[in-house]
């Protein structure tokens, strides 16, 4: 772990956003991770994103479990509210603070352990209610703070760096989300920020579910020869299937597509996402085409990154249950507690 | 961009901006971190070598090191390297048996030095070690040249001039003082095996408009002015001065007529006050004392009264710029100003000048009436006869000047030994990792944000009235510690292994000044261009790795790196290690060890 504090000085030419803020105002402490952790290439990337999307630090509420991923929520934007909950909790957590302040943008950290063993039902659930949040898996095939055990993400080819292997399969987090509902899944690699960033943007931009698997390397406990989580075989195992660009409302579109190759899905905040293609035969509006495609390249031992499915009509946990349009707190304290007499009025319902 | 070579010793030695810049090429981070140690002795000899005048240099040196500094690029102000040298030379404990042993047998040789200033004493001080006999002949009755005659000791005490002097005169070296030369020839005559001619610019320069002549009781060549002082032979000057001239001798004019009792004392210059040749520090400790500096006045005339000067007149000037940036000087059409005085002091320029040097000595002079002397060897058209200092082109400074003696005393060296003047002896070089353990380094690596210390002064109240009091006190231990500790370890270098990068981006994302990228390379000028933040100090070199695996290269910006080593501490695999690198410009050296040190 590195002692020192991470220097105040900054490059005198840094660019400064709407906000006048630079990109480093959006980090947090230095990280305590292993040096070259993939989780902290995913904390850049998050920095980077807000940055550029000029998002006031107040705006968002970082939410996350216990892992060395779940830790990153430390190392960005530490002016913005936050909750490290127990261990899988994370869902729940984020579920209700979303319910009682629906303006925040909700931000969920986790990882493969988090997310995929002990919190794998909370994560369904969240899914499956369509909170509005970006949920980050920091998936490295491995329990890393606890020093290296296989992780539910765990491929069965892939062996533990003493050359033990897994007898059972691995949970594949975005079919899962595919089908349990999420409306805006993708997948990602953090060694490639240039891919990571519009995503993280778009997951952002996005009302509803969303969830990006970022393939986050374990530098320490998974990232030998024989694991599939490791920086050279994400690398050489990556399989694009398309390219984001992320479009602000307020920007004209400019660059070209060939025609039928790709696809615009605007989203609720007006912000359009360019979809072009690599893979001609993957549709990710389309969940019965992507599905088996899916399932192709991971039959394979590729790695399917980019937006995998995408869902612009999806309504969110508000919609569907029929919220108030207010954060709680800024409703009028009678209109959140009407009195006893209109307690009494519902109890005289059900007797 | 090509792979960057950094086996070729010039690439991190620019990175060491201060060093780079010091003529004398003195390792600056180095003895900075001893004296945040406590070594003062240490860090005195690292500058001793380099530079010979610690104490001297540590009050009075132009510092081109400073405006270098990589601190002024990522803060307001550098690091105060001048000051600090002087807190070596006040701290330090004894030296003799520091001191280079000197020969009992000499090795034949016999050497004249022209003129006792900074330039010859290097000379000298690098010949004696060797088993020469230097023959130092001197005007004056003693030796310093201008840093004893023209350089205020309110700004350098003459005990720190006698000490630093003496160290070199006590090598044993042969002093013919009170002796003016007025024939090179004569000199020639004697035999030397070879010449050194460092005899300065001692010529003040003057102002050809009305009045000058009939003026002359009043008015007073600057840098005589000074000399005069130095010796004195002047210990007054009238009541109102007026001053000519923006350069440091006009700073030094102005303040030493205020301690000789002038009651008023303006400074003129016929330029805007942004091209005034004076250093900022040396104007701000002028105007501290209270002296107006005027901009834009142009001398016009002097006016008698009874045939005694009693006023200047000047026009009112501006500076209009060219294309190319030349400057124009135009007199506005304002009114004349009036100034009343009873005396002048002329600091408008010096040259170098050689009435006594024979033209048909086989030294080659120039349309400018300047010997033509090599810029590498100092040897000038005749093989033996060496120029350095303020002698060789014009005036410059103290430190200049000891970098022209130490290569004068190479070729001086090769010369009498019959080699070839331009095979150089190369410099030691040195690159050490400063790893101890996991995140632990040999240097203190946590950068301190602490604003640049403020040197004190003494009490103008009584500074201003005696003429050798030092104004400037010096950092004490803790003003010097925390001084200190605003360096930024140029010279511990981040030295990057291709082979082992694995390319998950700690590096570039850990880096507080956005150094480190990892791109597709390019031509220079447009991967400038697409760094993270554009590289557009384009006198900052980029440290561009080879290809590594994804067919990216890894760019390093060199320009506001804090060599924080955070980018080593991040890289899981150690393909960054912060490498101290050690830079010693070659000095004439006695022939056994002249083996050529490996660079790491
Ligand atoms: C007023 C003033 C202030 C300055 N302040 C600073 C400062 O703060 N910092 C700084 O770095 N530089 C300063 N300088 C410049 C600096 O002093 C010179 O650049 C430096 O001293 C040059 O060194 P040198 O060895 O070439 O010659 P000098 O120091 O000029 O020494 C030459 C010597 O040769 C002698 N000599 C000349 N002709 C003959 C002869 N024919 N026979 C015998 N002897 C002869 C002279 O008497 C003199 O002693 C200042 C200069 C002036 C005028
Ligand atoms: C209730 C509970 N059970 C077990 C643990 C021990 N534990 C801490 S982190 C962790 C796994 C974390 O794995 P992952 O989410 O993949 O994070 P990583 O460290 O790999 O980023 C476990 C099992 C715990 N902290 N709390
Ligand atoms: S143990 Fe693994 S996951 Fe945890 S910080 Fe180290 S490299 Fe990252
Ligand atoms: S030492 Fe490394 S991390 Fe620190 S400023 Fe320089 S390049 Fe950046
Ligand atoms: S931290 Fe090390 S391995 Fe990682 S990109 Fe930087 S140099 Fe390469
Ligand atoms: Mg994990």
């Amino acid at each position: 772990m590195t002692h020192i504090l991470k220097p105040q000085f900054r490059h005198p030419k840094l660019r400064t956003n709407a906000l006048g803020l630079t990109r480093r105002d959006y980090e947090g402490v230095i990280s305590t991770l292993c040096a070259g952790c993939g989780h902290d290439s995913v904390t850049a990337a998050l920095v980077e994103a807000c940055f550029d999307m000029e998002l006031p630090a107040h705006r968002v509420a970082k939410m996350s479990g216990i892992g060395c991923s779940s830790k990153t929520t430390n190392y960005f934007l530490n002016r913005s509210h936050g909750f490290n909950s127990v261990h899988g909790r994370m869902p729940s957590i984020a579920t209700g603070a979303n319910l009682a302040n629906r303006d925040l943008v909700y931000l969920g950290v986790s990882g493969d352990g988090d997310t995929a063993s002990i919190g794998l039902g909370q994560f369904c659930h969240a899914v499956r209610r369509r909170v509005n949040m970006l949920y980050i898996c920091e998936n490295n095939g491995t329990y890393g703070l606890t020093k290296g055990q296989f992780s539910a993400t765990n491929d069965r080819a892939s062996k533990n760096r003493r050359g033990m292997e897994t007898p059972f399969d691995s949970i594949d987090l975005c079919n899962m989300a595919i089908e349990l509902g999420a409306g805006f899944v993708a997948r990602a690699f953090s060694g490639d920020k240039a891919q990571l960033v519009p995503l993280i943007k778009a997951g952002l931009h996005y009302r509803g579910f969303a969830l990006i698997d970022v393939i986050s390397p374990c530098v320490t406990f998974n990232n030998h020869t024989t694991s599939t989580k490791s920086y050279d075989y994400v690398r050489d195992h990556n399989h694009m299937v398309g390219r984001l660009d992320l479009v602000p409302e307020r920007e004209e579109i400019t660059a070209e597509y060939e025609p039928g190759t790709s696809a615009d899905v605007t989203l609720h905040d007006g912000a359009q996402m360019k979809l072009s293609k690599l893979d001609e035969s993957y549709d990710p509006t389309d969940m019965e085409t992507a599905l088996p495609v899916l399932e192709r390249y991971k039959k394979r031992g590729e790695i399917a990154t980019g937006v995998l499915y995408i869902d612009d009509r999806e309504q969110d946990l508000h919609d569907l249950i029929g919220t108030t349009n207010q954060p709680l707190n800024e409703v009028p304290a009678d209109a959140l507690c009407p009195g006893s007499s209109a307690l009494d009025a519902i109890n005289d319902a059900h007797r | 961009m090509d792979k960057t070579d950094v086996t070729d010793p010039d690439y991190f030695h620019k990175v060491v901006d201060c060093q780079w810049a010091c003529p004398a090429h003195t390792p600056v981070p180095e003895y900075i971190r001893l004296i945040a140690h406590g070594r003062y002795t240490d860090a005195f000899m690292i500058n001793w070598e380099s530079n010979v005048f610690p104490g001297i240099l540590g009050r009075t040196c132009d510092r081109p090191c400073e405006p270098a500094c990589r601190r002024g690029r990522i803060e307001d102000k550098p690091v105060a390297i001048c000051r600090l040298k002087r807190v070596a030379a006040d701290n330090r404990g004894p030296i003799d048996d520091r001191l280079p042993p000197i020969p009992a047998f000499k090795n034949g040789k016999r050497v004249a030095l022209i003129g006792a200033g900074p330039a010859s004493l290097t000379v000298a001080r690098d010949l004696m070690p060797l088993g020469y006999d230097c023959v130092l002949i001197e005007r004056d009755p003693q030796g310093g040249g201008l840093m004893r005659k023209n350089i205020p000791s309110f700004r350098l005490p003459v005990d720190v001039l006698d000490e630093e002097v003496g160290r070199v005169l006590d090598m044993g070296v042969t002093t013919r003082f009170g002796t003016e030369i007025t024939s090179l020839q004569s000199v020639l005559d004697e035999g030397f095996d070879a010449v050194f001619v460092g005899t300065g610019a001692p010529r003040g320069k003057d102002l050809r408009v009305p009045g000058r002549e009939e003026a002359d009781d009043n008015i007073h060549i600057g840098i005589d002015f000074l000399s005069s002082v130095s010796f004195k032979h002047i210990d007054a000057i009238g009541k109102r001065v007026v001053v000519i001239g923006g350069g440091n001798t006009a700073m030094d004019c102005c303040r030493t007529a205020l301690r000789l009792g002038a009651e008023s004392v303006t400074v003129t210059v016929r330029s805007p006050r942004a091209d005034m040749k004076a250093s900022d520090w040396e104007i701000e400790d002028a105007e501290r004392e209270g002296i107006p500096i005027l901009d834009n006045h142009s001398p016009k005339e002097f006016i008698l009264t009874d045939g005694r000067l009693t006023a200047v007149v000047f026009e009112r000037m501006r500076a209009e710029y060219d294309d190319t940036g030349r400057r124009r000087l135009i007199p506005t059409g304002e009114p004349d100003v009036v100034i009343e005085c009873d005396d002048v002091l002329m600091a408008v320029g010096q040259d170098n000048a050689f009435p006594w040097i024979e033209r048909d000595a086989g030294i080659e002079f120039n349309d400018w009436e300047q010997p033509v002397v090599d810029r590498q060897t100092f040897q000038s058209t005749r093989p033996g006869v060496f120029f350095g200092g303020d002698a060789a082109w014009g005036p410059e400074n103290i430190i200049w000047a000891v970098a022209h003696g130490h290569q004068a005393a190479i070729s001086i060296d090769l010369y009498c030994r019959g080699e070839d003047l331009n095979d150089r002896p190369p410099p030691e070089v040195n690159l050490v990792s400063q790893k101890m353990g996991i995140h632990e380094w040999s240097y203190d690596n946590d950068v301190s944000n602490e604003q640049r210390r403020i040197v004190p002064h003494v009490d103008p109240a009584l500074s201003l009235r005696d003429l050798s009091m030092e104004v400037e006190l010096g950092f004490d231990v803790q003003q010097a510690v925390d001084e200190a500790m605003r360096c930024l370890n140029c010279d511990i270098q981040t030295v990057f292994t291709d082979q082992l990068c694995i390319e998950c981006d700690a590096c570039m994302d850990i880096c507080p000044v956005d150094c480190i990228n990892f791109t597709q390379n390019l031509e220079e000028p447009d991967l400038r261009e697409t760094l993270r933040v554009p590289a557009m100090n384009h006198e900052q070199a980029l440290y561009v790795s080879g290809d590594l695996n994804t067919g990216r290269v890894m760019v390093k910006d060199e320009d506001v790196c804090l060599h924080c080593g955070l980018c080593a501490e991040r890289c899981p695999t150690g393909a960054w290690d912060m490498q101290k690198f050690f830079f010693f410009d070659a000095k004439a050296q006695p022939e056994p060890t002249r083996e050529q040190p490996n660079a790491a």
